[in-house]
């Protein structure tokens, strides 16, 4: 026992944290031991292993973990302390950092830009007369993941009712794990599975819709065999988000007060009834927000839109129909990466990833906002920890 | 008309109907279950179906000692043979660094918001921020990175600025578990600790974190999932090399992502897709085993409530 217990206390500051008056200068403390035994008190006399009594010690590896208590170190706690906060510090120091310099660079290339930024499709950054435009990438990112969130949402929320409430309690932990694995395929394999193996079979349906309403020009369908459209990357993008919105309805339906589901049950509902008056409006708010999470989700995937969709060319110029090829904001970046080779047209992109960046924040933060105004059910107090268990979920899901 | 109705349950506007079972109530009940049963069905389908796909055509080149053994060094798509050795261990060595630079600022930081931060103004800070990082979509950390790396300092593509940007990834992740973690850590054992004399900074380090250590190791765990199966940040600040590189600081690194990206394009040739699925698979394996382990542990570790 090589406690530094020779140290006094006197060394100690006065300003520090309130100590307790006659500090126990103990080794060997037990957490959990039962009814503390005055050995342990004494004071600083008691500071030696000897004086432990035996049957303690036996107790105390026997009953938990062991403590080895030096004398209280103010010093240990400042700097942990130190090391804590500026962690937490640190974390808003990146964000700052990465926003204040994603503007940085973005503003000499948009200063530059000959064309408007916001209402322009061109996309030519690099030269004397850089000409670029979001226009077309803003249309196609939003378009892209709201049909992604539209088709998503329905199943999420099926899928969340039968594992909490008609799958039989044997089956509905791994039903549900085996609905979050598909959000551990990395994006990439979705991107070759969507365009190799998933997109010539929605090849009917891009037909049949455009057929039926192809005079509609979000609905029209260009000329050729295109398969690489932005709705076989919505409905990838759908299968991708579909974990997460599952989580968050799963976590938010299980808490529906019991009171609630049998009080319905009670008056005779059918066991859809009892969903569609208790657990449905109870949750409506958590469903909203799995959304908005689930839209942010899709807003930002690179790689397996990168693969999907086809980049409009000469041939086949940019078309506002769905069953068209496009770029949105992500895949428009992954795939210029070679042209980074000048800070202008660098800025360009950093602009275009700094639109993305915040249209993404604004979805996130509306979703948290509707969780924190309302929370599940309304008018619980519980709203707080229910809106963190939604969060840490989305993390884990992720 | 019952008597429900006519006491006008407060049922936010709708008015429940429970006049005897009758058919039409029957009829929409099995719909319902009808339909959600469907909707399971439905979400299934893909995932099977991805697993199906990569695992039938990937894992004959699996059981192939090559493959984890040697690079593609000198080999063409239109040639069999090499391996993922130097794609598994870049992705490996790009996700270690990953972690070790995220998980220590992640868990100070849980702790900060949870021991010390807790309901002040910086904290609520703090937790705000890593929200929008959650948020953050990994093309743009990796722009970002590429920013502050090569424009800016003017540094090669090398894996050490992947693993910067993955960072940026991986740290909300984790954050938000362990705070999650600590937060169900209960109070008497802190109280119990501190009645002790125990100073605070022991009381974390020897009473919360290892009550919560299962379940801090598992945000770990799913963090490094996320962030190896990543592949926009390979694409943009570290080229893809066919040769061992263990060094992310000089030269391409292959990585399994990369792998499966550079071949993509020759898939009608058979040895270019072979090797695809291989690396999707082993990709998907690498993955889904940081995943079980992570749940495995959460399930042997839980924090016993009352």
């Amino acid at each position: 026992m090589s406690s530094p217990d020779g140290t006094a206390p006197p060394d100690r500051p006065a300003d520090g944290t309130p100590a307790p008056q006659a500090e126990p200068q103990i080794e060997d403390l037990v957490v959990g031991e039962p009814a503390g035994p005055a050995p342990h008190f004494e004071g600083l006399a008691a500071a030696h292993a000897d004086d432990q009594p035996t049957q303690a010690a036996a107790a105390a590896t026997a009953t938990g973990p062991k403590l080895e208590l030096g004398p209280v170190g103010h010093l240990g706690d400042r700097l942990f302390a130190g090391l804590a906060r500026g962690s937490g510090g640190l974390v808003v120091a990146i964000v700052a950092f990465v926003g204040v310099f994603l503007l940085a660079l973005a503003i000499p290339a948009l200063a530059d830009n000959q064309s408007s930024f916001l209402f322009s499709r061109v996309w030519e950054p690099g030269g004397e007369e850089p000409r670029f435009g979001i226009a077309a990438l803003f249309y196609t990112t939003v378009v892209s993941s709201i049909i992604a969130m539209v088709i998503a949402v329905p199943i999420a929320v099926g899928v969340a009712l039968f594992t909490t409430y008609y799958a039989p309690k044997r089956l509905a932990a791994p039903v549900a794990h085996a609905i979050d694995l598909l959000a551990a395929v990395p994006s990439i394999i979705y991107g070759l599975w969507g365009i190799l193996f998933f997109a010539p079979i929605l090849r009917p349906v891009i037909d049949g819709v455009s057929g039926a309403l192809g005079w509609l020009p979000v609905f029209e369908k260009p000329t050729g065999d295109n398969v690489g459209v932005v709705f076989t990357a919505s409905v990838v993008l759908a299968i991708m988000i579909l974990p997460v919105v599952t989580a968050i309805s799963r976590e938010i339906f299980a808490q529906t007060p019991i009171a609630h589901r049998e009080g319905a049950l009670a008056l005779g509902a059918t066991r859809w009834e009892m969903i569609r008056i208790s657990v449905l409006p109870y949750g409506r708010s958590g469903v909203v927000s799995a959304s908005m999470l689930g839209l942010g989700r899709a807003l930002g995937e690179t790689v397996a839109v990168l693969i999907i969709l086809s980049v409009p060319n000469g041939n086949d110029p940019w078309n506002s129909s769905i069953f068209a090829g496009g770029e949105t904001f992500a895949s428009k970046i992954a795939n210029n990466a070679a042209e980074f080779d000048s800070p202008e047209k660098t800025g360009a992109y950093i602009a275009a990833g700094l639109v993305l960046f915040v249209v993404t924040f604004l979805v996130n933060s509306a979703a948290r906002l509707i969780v924190a105004r309302s929370g599940p059910g309304g008018k619980r107090p519980r709203r707080n920890r229910s809106a963190g268990g939604a969060a840490a979920k989305e993390g884990a899901v992720a | 008309m019952s008597v429900l109705a006519a006491n006008k349950p407060a049922y936010d506007g709708q008015t429940l109907d429970l006049s005897g079972k009758s058919g039409a109530r029957a009829f929409k009940n099995t719909l319902a279950t009808v339909l959600i049963v469907l909707a399971f069905a439905v979400a299934l389908i893909p995932l099977l179906w991805i697993l199906w796909t990569v695992i039938s055509k990937g894992y004959s080149l699996l059981f192939d000692a090559n493959w984890w053994s040697q690079s593609q060094r000198g080999v063409t798509v239109r040639r069999e043979g090499g391996g993922a050795y130097h794609a598994v261990m870049g992705t490996l060595i790009m996700g270690l660094i990953t972690a070790a630079i995220a998980v220590p600022i992640a868990i100070l930081g849980a702790i900060y918001l949870v021991e010390y931060g807790k309901g002040t103004k910086a904290a609520r800070a703090v937790s705000f921020m890593v929200d929008i990082l959650t948020g953050v979509p990994s093309i743009v950390a990796a722009l970002f990175v590429y920013a502050v790396w090569i424009t800016v300092f003017g540094f090669n593509r090398v894996g050490f600025a992947v693993s910067l940007s993955l960072v940026l990834l991986m740290l909300p992740v984790v954050l938000r578990s362990t705070e999650e973690m600590l937060k169900l850590v209960p109070d008497e054992l802190r109280e119990a600790s501190y009645a002790l004399g125990v100073p605070k900074w022991k009381t974390i380090l020897k009473v919360v974190v290892p009550t919560a250590f299962g379940g801090i190791v598992t945000g770990v765990m799913l963090g490094l999932a996320r962030v190896m199966g990543e592949t926009a940040p390979l694409l943009i600040l570290v080229g893809y090399s066919k040769n061992i590189n263990l060094n992310p600081f000089d030269g391409f690194m292959g990585a399994l992502p990369t792998m499966i990206n550079q071949d993509r394009t020759e898939l009608a040739l058979e040895p270019a897709a072979d090797r695809v699925w291989a690396a999707a698979l082993t990709l998907i394996l690498l993955v889904l085993a940081l995943n079980l382990l992570a749940r495995l542990v959460a399930r042997f570790s839980a924090i016993k409530s009352k």
